[in-house]
């Protein structure tokens, strides 16, 4: 964790001075508020991981981690989930990058409409998504819950309109920075089809941003709890909250593992952010 | 009909479908469900149209879970909120190294992203029967656990669900501060203002919208969080997300029809929450942009 929190410091951008200085009465509460978040943030994190390496009572090892690893439901369930949320990316960027690219091109009247259906997770919350996804889905004529393969057909394309917010946020930046008109009608003189321009042209200059988009999907979709449990689909989420229920020192382990993996997750998408300037000047050459 | 205008009216019709599959899909896993929930909201036991799942809505249990949730949203997003801006503002204008901006900013994009089963964990291992600091607190002499305290009631869950409100408002909040500009500092010091009065009567009312809206946007984002509280407490602490998900598994309040109607209050009032943040970031754009 350390490392990366000093990849961190080392690509912090130069930033422009305070623009208002501060008095010593200030410095002494700005230290007091940073230590008090010191402390309520890194406690839960330092007790789980002191639970984690102290599987075997008194004894400093990995055993809880060795336990979790060759438990074949972790690998299971994981591997679901890893799946799960991989499909999830796909899906949500067949959508999405289609869809903004072409009312950034064709109809940018449209643009509020759109990016307020894609901020609809926020206001409809997962459990009521998956209440109404029951309800529309269960019953006669659709009964699509019925068999276990069409049920998680219907949780990954949840999970890609969960993903929505921040998908379409990644992608209608990336669009932004980049000049889309000219690069489509460039490709367009060559002879380029739609298909072509979006695979060929598009994407691969949205890299970036698509990559931030697909990251953040992944960290929601891989413990994603809620719409799996009423969906009665066996994936990492309900895994572990039975863990937590019935084991102790297991579910420690898992917590320190997602959480390292939050912080990379986040630690390449800020890497990548902050590398961004660089990537558009070359979009727009 | 002349050339041009088909060709014009085909090209208008062409734009249109572009759209389609993302509309499908929306409506399919956003609109239809919610839309489906609505309906039967209306919709009594004799598949007749009615008002009485709303007016149902003062049943006992449910007034006492939306209670229940919107004290700890409440709770956690004022002290959340004022805690993230502190710590937003200590990292800009604290003169503190730094190193703890860019750190917090990283910091902050895990913790808001920490949350349901993990988080529960987390801090069951920190507050719980067997948590480390319930052990310290034993230590010295003084058991948390006889003195009303639990992980599993209200103070509880608004200890853990802190952990996620402070760096969304953190988050949020920065932006807003980098936006104040030098400009009204240096005129309030050439006015003889003190740093505690260019704050008071400068930076914070400029600042204020963007506050309130923040702090309105956290309560939605307690108020919605049901995976967190489900795995700290197994569905035993009866939030609204709870509520509704129990109704899912087995039909609690014996009334399926209240069950959409309790699901629609809830939409109704992040719905609320969002338009409201959205209006005074708008206003807080004219400052700060």
């Amino acid at each position: 964790m350390s490392a990366i929190s000093a990849t961190a410091v080392a690509e912090a951008p130069p930033t422009p001075e305070p623009a208002i200085r501060a008095g010593s009465g200030s410095k002494v509460l700005a230290w007091m508020v940073v230590f008090g978040g010191l402390i309520y943030f890194f406690t839960p994190l330092v007790a789980t991981g002191q639970r984690s390496f102290f599987a075997i009572r008194d004894t400093f090892g990995f055993e809880a981690y060795r336990r979790i690893l060759t438990d074949p439901t972790f690998i299971d369930t994981f591997t679901l989930s890893v799946v799960n949320a991989v499909l999830t990316i796909v899906l949500s960027l067949i959508v999405i990058v289609p869809t903004a690219y072409w009312v950034a091109l064709k109809m940018p009247r449209l643009r509020s409409v759109i990016e307020f259906i894609t901020l609809l997770p926020f206001v409809i919350p997962a459990v009521v998504l998956v209440f109404g996804l029951l309800r529309m889905y269960g019953p006669p004529p659709l009964s699509l819950l019925n068999s276990s393969t069409s049920t998680r057909v219907i949780l990954i394309c949840a999970y890609a309109a969960l993903s929505f917010p921040y998908m379409y946020r990644a992608v209608d930046n990336g669009l932004r920075a980049i000049n889309i008109r000219t690069l489509t009608e460039a490709a367009q003189s060559l002879g380029a089809t739609w298909p072509t321009i979006i695979w060929r042209v598009i994407f691969p200059n949205l890299k970036v941003a698509l990559l931030s988009g697909a990251l953040l999907t992944f960290a929601i979709v891989i413990g994603e709890l809620t719409i799996a449990l009423y969906l009665g689909q066996h994936t990492f989420g309900p895994y572990m909250a039975d863990l937590v229920r019935n084991k102790v020192s297991e579910p420690a382990a898992l917590t320190v593992l997602s959480f390292a993996f939050t912080w990379i997750a986040m630690g390449i998408i800020s890497y990548l952010t902050r590398r961004q300037p660089s990537s558009k000047k070359r979009g727009k050459r | 009909m002349t050339g041009p205008s088909v060709a014009a009216k085909r090209r208008r019709s062409w734009n249109w479908v572009g759209l389609l599959p993302f509309f499908v899909f929306a409506s399919a896993f956003l609109l239809g469900p919610a839309a489906i929930l609505l309906y039967r909201s209306f919709v009594g036991p004799d598949s007749e149209l009615t008002l009485a799942n709303y007016q149902g809505l003062v049943d006992d249990q449910v007034v006492e879970s939306y209670w229940l949730s919107v004290r700890i949203s409440l709770m956690t997003a004022v002290i959340g909120g004022i805690f993230g801006f502190l710590l937003a503002w200590a990292v800009i204008y604290g003169g503190l190294p730094r190193v703890f901006r860019s750190l917090l900013t990283t910091f902050s994009g895990v913790a808001s992203n920490f949350a349901g089963v993990p988080l529960a964990a987390a801090f069951i291992f920190t507050l719980g029967r067997i948590g480390i600091v319930t052990a310290l607190f034993n230590f010295v002499g003084f058991d948390l656990y006889d003195n009303d305290f639990t992980l599993y009631n209200f103070w509880g869950l608004s200890v853990v669900y802190m952990f996620f409100q402070f760096p969304l408002m953190v988050l949020t909040i920065t932006p807003a501060l980098e936006g104040l500009k030098k400009e009204w500092k240096e005129a309030s010091e050439n006015l003889g203002a003190s740093g505690w009065q260019y704050w008071r009567h400068v930076g914070l009312p400029v600042l204020m919208p963007s506050i309130l809206g923040t702090i309105i946007l956290l309560f939605g984002n307690a108020f919605g969080a049901h995976a967190t509280a489900y795995a700290l407490t197994g569905g035993n602490l009866r939030l609204a997300t709870i509520l509704i998900g129990s109704q899912i598994s087995g039909d609690v309040l014996n009334n399926p029809g209240l069950g959409y109607a309790v699901a629609m209050g809830m939409v109704a009032i992040m719905a609320f929450s969002i338009i409201v943040y959205t209006v005074l970031q708008r206003r807080s754009e004219k400052w700060l942009a």
